[in-house]
């Protein structure tokens, strides 16, 4: 099953290297990470998106805990969240592909961020899946280049995570 | 207002103190000076030489010059493992910390509080591929508990405290602290060693659930079939007599790992002996058959539960205490979790007995010990002295034992055959005596971890019990012992085969004994001779005695015991892996 835990940690050098050595290391797997400082400067937040059994999630979340640098864990799934991800998408756009490909955007609610004369960057924002869904209703062979920031998820109405 | 003179001079002091500048390495010194570090096993090199100078000019820290880096980690280990101290090594950048590589593995897997002081190459080369760089920060990180990278002198006795209070509390285990050359030796100003550390990520849990170990207890006392379970975890917390009242209150059986011999007394008849792949028939029936299991400090290693799908039949209850909350459910499916400091978890469930009316259903357990006493009655223990001559293992650490079994001792071994027949046959009643490695099996810890005990108890007798194959890894610190005086006894049971592989090759592979035969062996008694030591030579049962009682009298004296054993003699009960731990050969007859 599906599963984003966010990580507070401390902001130091060697943290995140820690955090992906764990995984590494035990045999567990990443779909995505997005990490950054907060609002605090010290502290880093970290969503990482992976799979596995009840049991799995479970001794991930207890090895990220015994992290020294690890302030605080959630497995956001665990309760309602939101989760958004970043999705820049480079599209091949001439002739009469660029209306069409213009009609696409706004259906998604993506916008275009650079024009050329053959191209369109297409930035859109939402779950993976809605991201997913736009690249399959385009056309495959239009996409010149995908950039995807990897889920970043924060857990909805009084569900906090901070010190 | 009045300011006495006392007040005037010690304002004085205080701002001294504040305005004083330091080396980094002698900010180092203090701090281990400040946690009581009594002995260092280190070895120099260019990017450590301020921080050896440091060391020349100071006298409360006796600093151990090993032969090897290896040994330098081993010998702090087997230190902190006897004294339940923290042990602390220092070695050079590039090939120092990769030698000690082995060492923090090894304290890593079995827990042991240690910090490990590692020279790194200028700030300002780091990254340049210098000479003797190496990313100690990165190597270490998958066996260390922490580590650190200290990039400025300032910072240096922070980390310090920081280190030693992460390798101490909690699980413990070893920490590496890596210092820059120029690091050591920058002035900076010092103001004193901190008095408290505080880390908002690290909050270490020592109280155990209340409601959680009342509901232990119910399930406890209400059990038919009863079973303590206890590993290296109830000596790291030193709770061996909070486990002997609990033990003796409640009249339950109890097991030591392999890890946790002598938390409780091996003598005591509740005790089953050591469970797991080497393990006694009652100890391993106990477990499959137990219906409530109590795991103290225990981490349900695949050398103590044997196939998990076999050990899952018996769908018996589990207690699981354990200060790491990653152990627990880690294997097996754990009943009542309690994560917390075992001594503080022992100590409110022998309370909460006390207050207690219910006690232990007497019936029920006395047909419990009744069929334990049937598994007893197998003496799988019972080994053929033989015939002749022939020097049985098991007979030579018999002997050791009914030799020292009233004196002050402790027993170290390498990893194999010698190991095994060590925690079988020698009984340990008390803890920090038996001290090995249990989670990595490293081979060559043996004499090294006997130097590190014998500095800090000179008036203990210190025994090594090892191979022709172990010893041989880290042999080199015969000449350390010398040079430190640390006269250590070596019993090495020599049967001229890497043992554990020659009995897995016969077990499992049809006796192609490949590549474990070791030919070439050297003289040991000319080598014990060549280090400045005492060796000797014997061959033939009737002298066993004798050459240990010998061995004895020469106090000051290390001395290399070279007995050569039947090589064809193995290790049971054995437990082959992939079964369950009742699937087991109890003798070459079951083969």
């Amino acid at each position: 099953m599906k599963h984003i835990i966010a990580v507070l940690l401390e902001n130091e050098a060697g943290a995140l290297s820690r955090v992906v050595g764990l995984f590494s290391a035990r045999g567990y797997n990443i779909e995505s990470l997005t990490v950054a400082p907060t609002e605090d400067p010290s502290l880093s937040r970290m969503t990482i998106q992976t799979h596995g059994s009840d049991e799995v999630i479970e001794q991930i979340t207890k090895h990220l805990n015994r992290l020294i640098e690890v302030v605080k864990v959630v497995d956001l799934t665990e309760g309602a969240y939101t989760e958004r991800e970043l999705m820049m998408v480079k599209v091949r756009a001439v002739g009469k592909e660029r209306e069409e490909m213009k009609r696409m955007v706004d259906i998604f609610r993506g916008r275009i961020i650079d024009v050329t004369d053959k191209s369109y960057t297409i930035e859109l924002t939402g779950d993976q899946a809605k991201n997913d869904a736009f690249l399959q209703a385009i056309e495959r062979g239009a996409i010149l280049e995908t950039v995807r920031t990897g889920s970043s998820g924060i857990g909805r109405g009084e569900r906090i995570l901070r010190v | 207002m009045e300011i006495t003179q006392a007040e005037i001079a010690s304002a004085a002091a205080a701002s001294a103190a504040k305005d004083q500048e330091l080396r980094g390495a002698e900010i180092l010194v203090k701090s281990l000076q400040a946690e009581g570090v009594k002995y260092i096993w280190g070895y120099p090199g260019g990017a450590v030489l301020h921080i050896y100078d440091a060391f020349y000019k100071q006298e409360t820290i006796q600093h151990v010059l090993v032969r090897h880096e290896q040994a330098a980690v081993h010998a702090a280990d087997g230190y902190a493992r006897a004294t339940g101290e923290v042990g602390v090594a220092l070695v050079t950048s590039g090939p120092g910390v990769t030698n000690a590589i082995t060492g923090i593995a090894t304290a890593y897997m079995d827990s042991i509080p240690m910090v490990i002081i590692t020279g790194q190459v200028p700030t300002a080369a780091i990254g340049l591929d210098a000479f003797q760089e190496c990313d100690t920060v990165g190597i270490t990180r998958p066996i260390v508990k922490h580590n650190f990278l200290v990039k400025d002198a300032r910072d240096l006795a922070m980390t310090m405290k920081k280190a030693f209070h992460i390798a101490r509390t909690g699980r413990p285990g070893p920490v590496v602290v890596d210092i820059p050359k120029d690091v050591s030796f920058n002035k900076v100003p010092y103001a004193g060693y901190p008095e408290s550390v505080e880390m908002r990520s690290y909050n270490p849990v020592r109280k155990g659930h209340g409601g959680q170990i009342r509901k232990a207890l119910q399930l406890l006392l209400a059990a038919k079939r009863p079973y303590i379970y206890t590993g290296g975890g109830v000596l790291l917390s030193n709770a061996s007599a909070e486990l002997r009242t609990l033990v003796d209150m409640l009249g339950y059986p109890c097991t030591n790992t392999l890890m946790g011999l002598g938390a409780y007394p091996a003598s005591d008849p509740k005790f089953l002996g050591m469970l797991g792949m080497h393990g006694t028939l009652e100890a391993n029936s106990a477990m499959q058959n137990c219906d409530v299991l109590l795991a103290v400090g225990a981490r349900f290693d695949d050398r103590v539960i044997g196939n998990p799908k076999h050990f899952a039949q018996n769908e018996r209850k589990i207690i699981h205490i354990d200060i790491d909350p990653s152990s627990i459910s880690k294997r097996v499916k754990v009943d009542i979790p309690i994560v917390g400091d075992v001594k503080d978890v022992l100590t409110e469930m022998i309370a909460m007995i006390k207050e207690s009316t219910v006690k232990p259903d007497a019936d029920a357990l006395g047909a419990w010990w009744d069929t334990i006493a049937g598994w007893r009655k197998r003496d799988c223990l019972k080994y053929d002295h033989g015939k002749n001559d022939v020097i049985k293992p098991q007979y030579v650490v018999e002997t050791l034992w009914n030799m020292t079994k009233d004196a002050d001792t402790y027993v170290t071994s390498d990893v194999g055959q010698h190991q095994m027949w060590a925690a079988q046959y020698y009984r340990f009643d008390e803890p920090r005596r038996w001290i090995n490695s249990g989670g990595l099996g490293t081979m060559g810890v043996g004499i090294p971890y006997a130097m590190g005990i014998k500095l800090a108890k000179p008036d203990s007798e210190v025994y090594c019990i090892t191979g022709e194959g172990s010893v041989q890894m880290c042999i080199q610190e015969l000449s350390t012992c010398l040079q430190y005086n640390t006269p250590i006894k070596i019993v090495s049971l020599n049967n001229r085969y890497l043992g554990m592989v020659r009995q897995w090759q016969e077990m499992e592979y049809e006796g192609r004994y490949s590549h474990s035969y070791m030919d070439a062996l050297p003289n040991f008694v000319k080598l014990a001779e060549a280090y400045g030591h005492v060796g000797m030579l014997i061959e033939r049962a009737q002298d066993v005695e004798p050459a240990l009682r010998e061995a004895r009298k020469l106090k000051d004296r290390t001395v290399f015991m070279d007995f050569r054993t039947d090589p064809t003699e193995n290790v049971f009960p054995m437990v082959k892996a992939g079964k369950g731990i009742t699937e087991m050969l109890l003798g070459s007859e079951d083969l």
